[in-house]
């Protein structure tokens, strides 16, 4: 078997998701190479070439991959796909987005979002916003996929030492599509799908003003700040801070759901969570239904008092 | 400019699915079923943008069972002009989904089509972008806001870190995310009208696409179960046994 995996970066260096997905196509087994498409990324495929297991690192480097699109991803990706029985990515918002592109050239039905891996051709993966589990066998020459990082433990960053070859992109950059421009939120916080204590807002908070409770606390904890689909809704938060079945998925350590109800949305992503706790005035919330430890009371009176216990 | 809205008919987004004893699927008999949220979306930027003189016609398509009729009538009283059912009651994966599609684009030729970007059943997150690539056009996924002007649409898109805005040469496909806009309900004449709005029905031989699965569900189990915890009564307790309890914060 011999799989390609779509590394995941910034052009300075590799996404942890990139790791996760390596470690999925560790446990399918065989040769693992790993693609990246970047400007300047030159660091990243030298990255790309020293994690555990990897034997081959493909390197595309063209200005127009600084904000790489599906398109030309996806064309430099099938430009290169001969060989192999397995295409990996992260389940990421970058990943999703051109997966699914190379599935249907190559006419393979993809499978999405795998949390384990029971057979190189069979996976299991949630549906239903994780209210049920489908264990999914294909039947295609192809295997392409996306990882779910809260599935796997990240391979090692370091100790491999694999070959890089340069591929074309030139060829491969689409004329249809153009990235235009970003606006990515800003903030000293870890991410929340690298951070072990996560502290969320819902609706109960009020307003953005009010999330700077959350902050504070989450600071004392070296925690991400993440919200409910309602408060991003609401403006209090923008939207990559939102958790759940159509948001990010997190399993940290220590899960801290403020003024969340609990809809199965937002359960989604994250009842893997190790340690969840609840504080929500409603004592009847389907929040504490998951929750580990439950704390009934008026958020406003309880955020102060817990910074301080801090 | 003609648009294409896909609509999907899902269980209803407020239904606690049950797994089927056997593990073969989850229980839809007697569940409450509706048009899958992302879809809804898609309906109201479609009639936003013809309200805004930009689209001209509306054509909304659903592939499906009969039942998706009833999804599609709500799609056309929400402001949709025309409807196509491709009617089938067999399993129809994204591939198929988009292959499908890609024949009712030939017979439409619409400049713009506009999709979920998740059904919330499967959960797969993919037909859009299939469609866009067996048609060689551009697309622009998970969108939270869209322009059309001078043959381009100007796609944001919800990304891990942020907002992102890709520039699509028309004709593209476009995806919805949750913030895009909030759809708006049909009103009871407009409910009736749209009775009378023409819906055409194919079926997949008619389109000449074979949507045999390729991937099958071996079984589909519950997830494993969360118990939930206790109660505590103050900050101080909370603290305590998130330090020495379940150790983790110190
Ligand atoms: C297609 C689709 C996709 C979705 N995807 C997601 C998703 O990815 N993530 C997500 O989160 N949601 C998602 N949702 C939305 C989801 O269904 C819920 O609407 C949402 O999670 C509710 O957010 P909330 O808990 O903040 O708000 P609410 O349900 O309004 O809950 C607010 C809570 O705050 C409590 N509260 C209020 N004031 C106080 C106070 N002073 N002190 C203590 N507690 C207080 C209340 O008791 C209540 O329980 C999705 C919905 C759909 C249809
Ligand atoms: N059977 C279907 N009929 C109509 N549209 C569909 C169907 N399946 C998927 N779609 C469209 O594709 C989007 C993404 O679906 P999926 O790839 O299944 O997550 C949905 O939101 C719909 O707009």
């Amino acid at each position: 078997m011999s799989i390609l995996v779509i590394a995941e970066h910034n052009n300075e260096v590799l996404g942890a998701a990139t790791l996760t997905t390596v470690a999925a196509a560790a446990q399918i087994g065989g040769d693992i190479h790993l693609l990246v498409a970047g400007s300047n990324a030159g660091a990243v495929a030298e990255a790309a070439a020293g994690v555990a297991g990897v034997s081959k690192v493909l390197h595309a480097d063209h200005e127009e991959l600084a904000h790489p699109t599906a398109e030309s991803v996806s064309a430099i990706v099938l430009a290169n796909a001969d060989g192999y029985t397995h295409i990996l990515a992260p389940a990421t918002t970058f990943g999703k987005n051109f997966t699914p592109r190379i599935g249907a050239k190559l006419d393979v039905q993809p499978i999405s979002d795998i949390i384990s891996v029971e057979a190189a051709d069979t996976f299991k993966r949630p549906i239903y916003a994780g209210n049920a589990i489908a264990t999914v066998k294909s039947n295609d020459a192809v295997k392409v996929i996306t990882v779910r990082a809260t599935g796997f433990d990240a391979v090692a960053a370091t100790g491999g030492s694999a070959e890089v070859t340069t591929i074309d992109a030139a060829a491969h950059i689409s004329a249809n599509a153009k990235f235009a421009s970003q606006e990515l939120t800003v903030s000293e916080r870890p991410e929340l799908t690298a951070a072990s204590i996560i502290v969320s807002g819902g609706r109960g908070m009020g307003s953005g003003e009010n999330f700077h409770m959350i902050e504070e606390i989450a600071d004392k904890l070296g925690a991400a700040v993440g919200a409910s689909r309602a408060a991003v809704d609401a403006g209090f938060v923008p939207n990559d801070y939102q958790v759940g079945q159509t948001g990010k998925i997190v399993a940290p350590e220590l899960y801290i759901a403020v003024g969340i109800s609990g809809a199965i949305q937002h359960l989604a992503g994250m009842k893997d969570s190790k340690v969840i706790v609840a504080i929500n005035k409603d004592e009847e919330a389907p929040i504490f239904q998951v929750a580990d430890y439950g704390l009934v009371a008026d958020l406003f009176k309880v955020l102060p008092e817990l910074k301080d216990a801090l | 400019m003609k648009i294409l809205v896909t609509v999907k008919r899902v269980v209803d987004y407020n239904v606690k699915v049950r797994v089927k004893d056997d593990q073969s699927g989850v229980e839809t008999a007697n569940v409450k079923m509706s048009m899958n949220p992302f879809c809804e979306i898609a309906v109201e930027e479609a009639v936003r943008l013809k309200e805004k003189g930009v689209a001209t016609e509306i054509v909304v398509a659903s592939i499906g069972p009969a039942q998706a009729q009833e999804t599609l009538r709500t799609a056309l009283a929400l402001g949709a002009d025309r409807a196509v059912l491709v009617k089938t009651d067999d399993e129809v994966q994204p591939l198929a989904v988009s292959k499908l599609l890609k024949e009712v684009v030939a017979k439409e030729s619409p400049e713009l089509v506009i999709m979920g970007k998740q059904s919330i059943d499967g959960d797969n997150n993919q037909s859009g972008q299939m469609l866009a690539a067996l048609l060689d056009w551009p697309q622009g996924t998970f969108a939270s806001e869209v322009n059309v002007a001078d043959g381009k649409v100007a796609v944001t898109r919800e990304i891990d870190g942020g907002l992102e805005t890709v520039d699509l040469t028309l004709p593209a496909v476009v995806t919805t995310d949750l913030r895009l806009n909030e759809p708006r309900f049909a009103s009871l004449p407009n409910i009736m009208k749209a009775k009378r709005k023409p819906l055409e029905e194919m079926t997949p031989a008619d389109l000449g696409v074979d949507i045999a699965p390729r991937t099958e569900t071996l079984k589909v189990e519950p997830p494993a179960q969360r118990e939930a915890g206790i109660k505590v009564e103050s900050v101080e307790e909370l603290v305590e046994k998130l330090k020495n309890e379940a150790k983790v914060i110190s």
